[in-house]
């Protein structure tokens, strides 16, 4: 349950991002504490995001203000209840960020005070900036929110672990079910933002690697139509620039989902929809209820009034990466913890039925993505019959002998 | 807990399964066995399976609560308690009439339970709830409620009944607690997902499963700590699909009967040396086990294939699969 005390500073905290910092737990005083101050069976632990602006009219799916961070609150409740008998306790020190405040510095700020472990909901560029100013200070960063190639790749970095799949493992996800289904040829739908396009180039990469074929590719260029009211007349020229072509399933990519949930049911041919919107791969779901994931959407559920969302869930299992670290081996030390991340030996169970693990080449979390329809689960990638060497995990995403990821050490 | 997505490649052996069951023989095989009752939990069917063990038929299924998972009957029979995690309380049903004659405050989501040697005290694991309580059944008292790990699933409970075992699924421990005090006294790390506890019946070792580990871990119960731990590997089995979730022990601690999840596959396990000796095909998804009383018959729960598998206790085969409701998950069998 709630307490009196966690209900007042929730928005609290909301209004204090606008000038910095926002110490969000009652017990951690947020000015001077140094590193020296912090016992060592306890555990800091930095979230940095950035809450999304509330909508300005009604919005039947808007991002909730505590998104994510609602994800690291149960991870901390779940690392302490542990704690409990491991001796270990954790503490979250959440920092809201405004629209203009510097992310670095609140890293750094972070950092400064002896924290170091950093969970970050921040898009891949200020990702990679708290990366580099934190070089070499024995900080572990969690990514969380930026799902980029380059992070896993060209950019990487020996600091930063990556919890959500890349877009490489969520387009392979996908293709790899299209496989299953015979369904071969696709018409990719590209938005108009350098996301979208990063999108459908790791889709290509994927229909290259699963032996799909594109047969046609077009941009979207009608506006944010799913966003328009529901009595906005159909926009004709949007049905029928789907006419004419031959495909087995529609691939929209459009990450900020202003348009791709107007496909389906609008193209001329009677055809699927997959990708950022309709069949998507992720990492959670409010269907998702195998593993014991069922008990986790009503502990989530209990304790924010609220559905669990993918961000909720990759911040929950950043957490829960340190605490089950500090479990495993008996240490909140950062400097045992921090190389153990990518040992073989550490494992994270997440509700996916299988233990997960850090990819030692690039720090991507391996894990088992779920495709899934608005109101059903519809498969698990890797898909049956997809092997692997390793383990068949490493069919999803960059594989070692193709990384463009290297560490220095 | 509920069902997987991944069918696994395993109508075949369903089909095996079927086929054996066809020869009735091999059960008569066994000596004229007495007639026991098995109850199944169906997960999502709201229901129990009545089953007789004499004509391997389903006589009955009654109506309980929501979610039925965990299921024991009471030392004389007469009652059966399930578990109805959706409705936070466990159903006592009449076992003559089949019907649900009163319902025990078991505090929220009870999942898995173990009846006290004196038969009144039931320790339940309560999994939203991160605590184990123990309820008086003929007072319908709370008598106690133990803080432990989160996710708490599997309950042993030592021969002399002095020592309550709890396995937490996310904190990944077997919580030592005494039943005196309601303490708990010591925690032992177990690898991921622990989902069941079983002592041995000389009460020196105690055997838990990690599901998502894929291991079981045998703790020394006087020095707590593990002493050895059980891995499996199946030709043609993803390391992945082997789950270990129930186990079972024979009272001479000679064999150890672990089911395997989406492996779908029982472990046949050597309890002494502790070698894997063979693993026998049943239905999809296999969780819970429960012997006979005379441990000539043992019976799982197979979610997946919604039936339940007969094994041949001496023999080491599957003789027959009875479908029953949706999702079975527990299985209890009555004492006589």
């Amino acid at each position: 349950m709630l307490s009196p005390a966690r209900l007042l500073l929730a928005p609290l905290a909301l209004s204090l991002g606008l000038y910095g910092l926002a110490p969000a737990s009652a017990q951690e005083p947020a000015s001077s504490a140094v590193a020296s101050a912090i016992p060592p069976s306890e555990t800091q632990i930095g979230l940095i995001y950035r809450p999304e602006p509330a909508p300005s009219s009604y919005d039947a799916e808007a991002v909730p203000e505590d998104e994510g961070v609602a994800g690291a609150r149960m991870a901390v409740k779940d690392n302490n209840n542990t704690g409990r008998f491991t001796k270990q306790t954790y503490v979250l020190n959440e920092v809201a960020l405004d629209a203009q405040a510097s992310a670095v510095d609140a890293a750094r700020d972070l950092a400064g005070r002896g924290i170091r472990y950093l969970v970050v909901a921040l898009p891949a560029a200020e990702l990679l900036a708290i990366a580099d100013a934190l070089k070499g200070q024995g900080v572990t960063i969690f990514n969380i929110a930026a799902p980029d190639d380059r992070l896993r790749g060209a950019d990487c970095r020996s600091n930063v672990f990556h919890v959500l799949p890349s877009r490489a493992m969520q387009t392979d996800a996908l293709a790899q079910f299209f496989t299953l289904m015979r369904w071969r040829k696709m018409f990719l739908i590209v938005g108009p933002q350098e996301n979208d396009r990063l999108y459908a180039d790791a889709f290509k990469t994927s229909a290259k690697k699963f032996n799909l074929k594109i047969n046609a590719e077009k941009p979207w260029t009608f506006g944010p139509l799913a966003k328009a009211r529901g009595d906005t007349p159909t926009r004709s020229e949007a049905m029928v620039f789907t006419r004419g072509l031959d495909y087995d399933i529609a691939v929209v990519a459009d990450e900020a989902g202003d348009w791709g949930d107007y496909v389906p049911f609008r193209t001329v041919d009677p055809r699927p929809v997959a990708g950022t919107q309709g069949l998507i791969a992720t990492t959670w779901h409010p269907m998702l209820e195998t593993w014991g994931a069922a008990q986790a959407q009503n502990r989530f559920r209990r304790q924010s009034g609220r559905l669990m969302r993918p961000l909720d869930y990759q911040a929950w299992a950043a957490v829960r990466s340190v605490g089950e670290a500090a479990t495993q081996k008996k240490t909140a030390d950062p400097a045992v913890l921090r190389p153990y991340f990518a040992d073989p030996a550490f494992s994270l169970p997440a509700y996916k039925g299988v233990s997960l693990t850090y990819r030692p080449w690039d720090h991507q979390l391996r894990q088992p993505i779920i495709v899934v329809q608005p109101k059903a689960m519809v498969s698990v990638a890797p898909e049956q019959g997809f092997t692997h060497q390793r383990t068949p995990l490493d069919t999803l995403g960059i594989d070692l002998p193709e990384t463009a990821c290297k560490f220095p050490d | 807990m509920s069902r997987g997505f991944r069918a696994d490649a395993s109508g075949t052996i369903l089909g095996l399964a079927l086929l054996a069951g066809t020869s009735l023989a091999s059960l008569s095989l066994a000596g004229p066995a007495q007639a026991y009752t098995v109850y199944v939990t169906n997960e999502k069917g709201n229901s129990v399976s009545v089953i007789d063990t004499e004509t391997m038929a389903v006589t009955g299924t009654w109506k309980v609560g929501r979610r039925p998972r965990g299921v024991t009957t009471s030392k004389d029979g007469k009652e059966l308690f399930v578990c109805a995690s959706d409705d936070d309380r466990i159903d006592v049903l009449d076992t003559a009439t089949g019907k649900v004659v009163r319902s025990l405050r078991s505090g929220p989501d009870p999942e898995q339970f173990i009846l006290g040697p004196q038969g009144n005290l039931l320790y339940v694991a309560n999994e939203d709830d991160s605590q184990v309580t123990v309820i008086d059944v003929e007072k319908n008292k709370v008598m106690a409620e133990v803080p432990v790990g989160v996710e708490p699933e599997g309950m042993g409970l030592s021969p002399d009944g002095k020592i309550l075992v709890n396995t937490s699924e996310t904190t990944n421990m077997a919580h030592f607690i005494d039943t005196t005090t309601f303490a708990v006294i010591d925690n032992v790390l177990v690898d991921a997902r622990p989902r069941f506890a079983e002592f041995t019946a000389d009460g020196k070792f105690l055997w838990v499963s990690a599901e998502v580990g894929g291991t079981i871990s045998v703790i020394d119960v006087a020095a707590r700590r593990v002493v050895k731990k059980i891995t499996f590997k199946i030709p043609g089995v993803n390391d992945e699909a082997i789950q270990p979730v129930g186990i079972r022990i024979t009272r001479d601690g000679a064999k150890a009967f672990v089911a395997l999840g989406p492996a779908n596959r029982i472990a046949v396990i050597d309890a002494k040396t502790h070698a894997v000796e063979k693993y026998l095909p049943v239905g999809q998804r296999v969780w819970q086990l429960a012997f006979t009383p005379d441990q000539k018959l043992l019976f799982s729960t197979n979610g997946s294939s919604n039936d339940i598998s007969v094994v041949d206790v001496a023999a080491e085969k599957v003789v027959k699969s009875i479908p029953v409701g949706l999702l079975p998950w527990g299985v209890a069998v009555s004492p006589n």
